[in-house]
This record gives structure tokens, C-alpha cells and sequence, in this order.
């Protein structure tokens, strides 16, 4: 498999640049942010690239009046200020509202978790998972590597209802092979087959988990991996299929964890089956990152680098030999 | 009498009439917000007996209707007897308002047919307003986009961002009606944040502005038929000078009747003193 790093957001737009050739109800909004390859896309799509200002509350309500009378539209910007200043807008013109009509926006944030690392809390994006996942109708697509955001490209346009794409900030190195079938509908995929332990990931953290186990195979413990990138609607009781096999999952995330995120994802499903797993969750309490560094340096400090990981699950391990 | 006259005593008269129904509604769902709602009816009355907006009752989201954007939900329970009337759905629709079972709430929600996007939360519907003009004018269409908000509705920031941006994409498409009544919740809208002179700020932002007294149907007639052909270039605002609670006395003077409701058994007296 050719690895190569690539930012999630220009292969995103790529392949809505080339969409746009062949299908013109698709307009591409920004709230001032851009990208390389938008500028390829603002310059040969001009009439249908719209620069709203800084302005997401704006963003947000042409984005669903156009979408409303049937265009497919793009909605990008900053995550953290695309979701949280025009929440409302997203709750009831997006949410509420596609109760009643069909509307295909895709709220497009990039900087899911610490990609913004030195530029402090207000650009970090610990809330979002949470705090979309609560509206209705929403679905929630949190890829891993650009392979999976190029995918996601395609099916933005073909399932017609409200999204929140949220990428990573930096450049990843890919997961996934490009030719690879992967089940967007599933909406998981178990990377790695493992014993007792399995780390659950979505995002940037997949990378470190991946790491971790490296690492821990090296040790003769074989964890298992699944990847998670539809946060919703993920196929529920496939994804309880593959994590029923483990004694014990840990969900890693960058995020504030027991606040309706990923790992309330996984006890919800744990807990409606009633069945005997542990869950352990790693992420961040209930506290703001102030610290500026890295983001492997923020993770040390937070306990979610790959050393920490790894140290986490040896020492569960005990419980079960 | 000439046909434009003939037509003028048809629209007074629906306006006593829906007024009369408003406070029929709000004699059984004390819920409602009367003042809010009265002081839009003569705007709600031209729009949709005037001809100047064109609907399918039988099929509200006709391709081909003008769109309506209310963004000032709560105050127009007054459009619930017009939508009934029209045949948007039963007039015994409107005896069960805020009951259980009914699609008639207190605050409008877009479930109600004719109520196009969601309008409980203020600021929202000139910004969707904005989305939907920009899109019918990339598709070639000429159906307008009329708006209803409030005056205090005016204190949201999102309103701004929509107003700077029709004007900047020459939105002509739109015409934003103020129901300009002057009141807010607990105050006078100039006591809380005094937006005057209104009409300096909408021209700064390249709006073609005008005003009427609202109540007076032949000044908001001659000024929508008006608005509704123009195509100069710049989105259009009808400051409608209304007052807050039209046609209840005691209403009109309070600057609390926001939240003010009428007992049901006064409501009888209030009717026979409409004009």
C-alpha cells in the first residue's frame, strides 16, 4: 500500500471540484477559510463559490435557504466556530427543520480535536462530537485519513441530508488504500483483529492507537483496533458484533470524555445488551488545554500519547491473566 | 366605486375579520401572543388577499409560489385564520389551537402548512431568506421572497449579517417587511436600544427603502404592488409603522403587552369595539 500524507480537506475538495464539472446544484460556501485546492475551485467554480465573510450564523442560514430549494451545499469552515457560534442556526434551520423537508448540507469543519495545537482552547475542538450528536437528523462523519475523506465526498453528495464532516487539521498519512471497499454504511472498520483488549478511535487518535499497538504487538499483546468514522448514524448492532468479541474496550478520543461523545457512544450500545465488557475511556476531564506545545506534547500531558496508551492497557491486561 | 376601491373595502373588511379570529384564538389558547400578533394582520391581509403573493393552498410547496419567510413566528397567530380560509387546511382547525392533537401551536412551527422554515428563535429568517432569493436567481426564477420580522428582532446580530449580505449580492428579490410596532418584551424598543433613524441604517447597506403606516391597507397595498415588481438592483425594505396590540385599547398603550393576555371574558367587548 502507497502511503502518503495529505491534508483531509484538499482531497475532500478535489473531489468535489471535479463533481462540480458534471453536477451543478453543488455550491461550495465559506465563512473566510480556505484551503489550496479551494482556490483551484473558487477560481474555475466562481459562480458557485460563495465567501459569506466571517460570518457563520450567515453561513449556516443561506447554506439551508439554498439548500432548501435544492442545490447541495458546502458549508466550511474553522470546526469549533462553524458548529458552536452558529449552533442555534444549526439546531433549528438544519436540525429541526429537515424533520420536515429534505436539505443536503454539509457542515465542513476542519480542526476536529488538538490539529490546532499552539493556537489555545478557543481554536480546539473538544465539544463537537457531543454536542452534534445530540441534535436529531444530523449525521456525523469523523474520518480517519484522506482515503476515507475522499469517500465521504461522494456519499456528501449522494445521501441527501444534513452532515457534519469534521477533518483533521494536519496532514496524515493514509490508513486505507485507496483501492480498498470500505463500508461507509457500517460505518466502522476493525483494522486489526485482537485478543481481550480493543481500542476504540476515531479521527487523529486511530493514528496513535495503531501506534500503541505496534508497540504492544512487539510486547506479545495483541490488541485489536476498530476505527470508527461515521459517529452517526454507525450501524449499532454490527458495531456491537465486533465489539462484543473483547473482554474489555478502551475509547480514545480528543475530546472531553462522559459528556456524550464517543465513549458515551460505546456504553450506550454496551449498556442497552447488557452484557458483561468493561469500558475504560480515554480523553481529556473536564478542563480546558491552556498548555501550548505540541499536539504529541499535549497528549503526553493529557495521558493519550501513545506511551500512555500503552501503559493503560498493560496494566488492565493484568485483570485478565 | 372603481375596482381599486372596491378592492381596498375587501381587504378592510378581511382585516376585521382576522383580527376578530385572533382574538377568537386567543380566547382558548391564552398561550397565544396576541399583541405581537395584531400588529402585522393589515401586512398578512395584502400579502394574501391582495394578490400580491401567489400560493397553492392545496399544494403549499408548489414549485412555483412566492416564498413567505416568517421570521416573527410568535406574533403571527393571526395568519393561522387567513391559512385556514385559504384552504391551507380546516377551519375547525382553529378551535384547537395549543390543544392536544392539533398542529396549531402556541409558536408557529413549519409543520403547519404555508409556514415555510422553522421561526420560534428570532434572527434566523432573513438569513434563510437570503439563501433561498440566491438560489432562485442562480436557477432563472422569478418568484419573490417576502420576509415578516419584528422590529425588536432587529437586536440580533445574525440579522446584520444577512442584511450586509443582501445588499452586497443585490438581493432584489427579497422584500423584508418590519412590523415595525415599536414594543419588545419588557419595553419600548426605544428604551431598550434605540435603532432610529431605521432607514439610514438599511441605505448604508444598499437597500431601497420604504415606508408605510401599516394599518393603513391602501398605503401597504399601493407599496407592495409596487415592491413586488421592482428589480433595481437592491433588495427592498417595507418599514410597516404599526402598533403593538391594534385594536384592543388597553394593549396599545401598555408597553408590557408583549406579555399581556386578555380574559377570555373580555374578549366579547373588545370585538363589537373593532373598527
Amino acid at each position: 500500500m502507497n502511503i502518503e500524507k495529505k491534508t483531509m480537506r484538499d482531497v475532500f475538495i478535489e473531489r468535489i471540484y471535479y463533481r462540480m464539472f458534471e453536477d451543478k446544484t453543488l455550491f461550495f460556501l465559506t465563512a473566510d477559510f480556505g484551503s489550496p485546492k479551494l482556490d483551484k475551485l473558487r477560481k474555475d467554480f466562481g459562480d458557485r463559490f460563495i465567501n459569506i465573510g466571517i460570518a457563520e450564523q450567515n453561513l449556516i442560514n443561506v447554506a439551508i435557504g439554498m439548500a432548501l430549494e435544492g442545490f447541495t451545499i458546502y458549508a466550511y469552515a474553522i470546526a469549533p466556530f462553524l458548529i458552536m457560534r452558529a449552533y442555534e442556526q444549526i439546531r433549528n434551520n438544519l436540525s429541526l427543520l429537515s424533520h420536515i423537508h429534505e436539505v443536503n448540507v454539509n457542515l465542513v469543519g476542519v480542526g476536529a480535536g488538538l490539529s490546532y495545537d499552539v493556537s489555545g482552547p478557543t481554536h480546539h475542538s473538544l465539544e463537537d462530537i457531543s454536542i452534534i450528536r445530540t441534535l436529531p437528523n444530523i449525521s456525523i462523519l469523523s474520518p480517519s485519513d484522506w482515503v476515507l475523506a475522499e469517500r465521504f465526498a461522494d456519499y456528501s453528495i449522494e445521501n441527501k441530508k444534513p452532515k457534519y464532516i469534521r477533518f483533521d487539521g494536519k496532514p496524515l498519512p493514509n490508513i486505507y488504500d485507496s483501492k480498498d471497499v470500505i463500508n461507509l454504511q457500517q460505518g466502522f472498520s476493525e483494522l486489526i483483529e485482537g485478543e481481550e483488549i480493543c481500542l476504540v478511535s476515531t479521527g487523529y487518535m486511530t493514528h496513535t492507537a495503531l501506534k500503541a499497538a505496534d508497540k504492544l504487538a512487539c510486547d506479545g499483546v495483541k490488541t485489536g483496533i476498530i476505527d470508527i468514522f461515521v459517529i452517526k448514524p454507525v450501524h449499532e448492532d454490527l458495531f456491537f458484533q465486533a465489539l462484543s468479541k473483547y473482554k474489555h474496550i478502551v475509547t480514545i478520543e480528543e475530546a472531553f470524555i462522559n459528556k456524550g461523545g464517543l465513549d458515551s457512544l460505546v456504553m450506550g450500545i454496551l449498556n442497552e445488551r447488557g452484557v458483561n465488557i468493561r469500558l475504560t475511556n480515554k480523553g481529556f476531564k473536564d478542563s480546558y488545554v491552556f498548555d501550548i506545545g505540541s499536539r504529541e506534547y499535549l497528549h503526553k500531558l493529557n495521558n493519550i500519547d501513545e506511551k500512555g496508551i500503552v501503559e493503560d492497557v498493560k496494566r488492565l491486561l493484568k485483570a485478565y491473566r | 366605486m372603481n375596482r381599486t376601491d372596491k378592492n381596498i373595502q375587501f381587504l378592510k373588511e378581511k382585516a376585521l375579520w382576522v383580527r376578530r379570529e385572533t382574538l377568537n384564538i386567543h380566547r382558548i389558547a391564552q398561550e397565544t401572543r396576541l399583541a405581537s400578533s395584531l400588529s402585522p394582520v393589515e401586512i398578512l391581509v395584502v400579502l394574501f388577499y391582495g394578490g400580491i403573493i401567489r400560493f397553492d393552498s392545496k399544494n403549499p410547496r408548489w414549485d412555483g409560489r412566492d416564498r413567505f419567510i416568517i421570521s416573527k413566528g410568535h406574533g403571527t397567530i393571526s395568519f393561522y385564520p387567513i391559512l385556514a380560509e385559504l384552504g391551507y387546511f380546516d377551519m375547525e382547525e382553529l378551535s384547537r389551537v395549543c390543544k392536544e392533537g392539533t398542529f396549531l401551536g402556541g409558536i408557529p412551527d413549519p409543520i403547519i402548512p404555508g409556514y415555510e422554515t422553522v421561526n420560534g428563535s428570532l434572527g434566523h429568517g432573513l438569513g434563510v431568506a437570503c439563501g433561498i432569493a440566491l438560489a432562485l436567481k442562480r436557477q432563472n426564477k422569478n418568484e419573490k421572497v417576502f420576509v415578516l420580522l419584528g422590529d425588536g428582532e432587529l437586536y440580533e446580530g445574525s440579522v446584520w449579517e444577512a442584511i450586509m449580505f443582501a445588499g452586497e449580492h443585490k438581493l432584489d428579490n427579497i422584500v423584508l417587511i418590519i412590523d415595525n410596532n415599536k414594543v419588545c418584551m419588557l419595553d419600548y424598543c426605544k428604551n431598550i436600544l434605540d435603532m432610529e433613524p431605521l432607514d439610514e441604517k438599511f441605505k448604508a447597506f444598499r437597500w431601497a427603502v420604504n415606508i408605510v403606516d401599516g394599518h393603513d391597507i391602501e398605503q401597504v397595498y399601493a407599496s407592495l404592488i409596487e415592491l413586488k415588481e421592482d428589480n433595481g438592483g437592491r433588495p427592498n425594505i417595507l418599514i410597516a409603522n404599526t402598533i403593538k396590540g391594534k385594536g384592543v385599547p388597553s394593549l396599545e398603550t401598555d408597553p408590557l403587552s408583549h406579555v399581556k393576555n386578555i380574559m377570555p371574558g373580555d374578549i366579547d367587548a373588545i370585538i363589537d369595539g373593532l373598527k
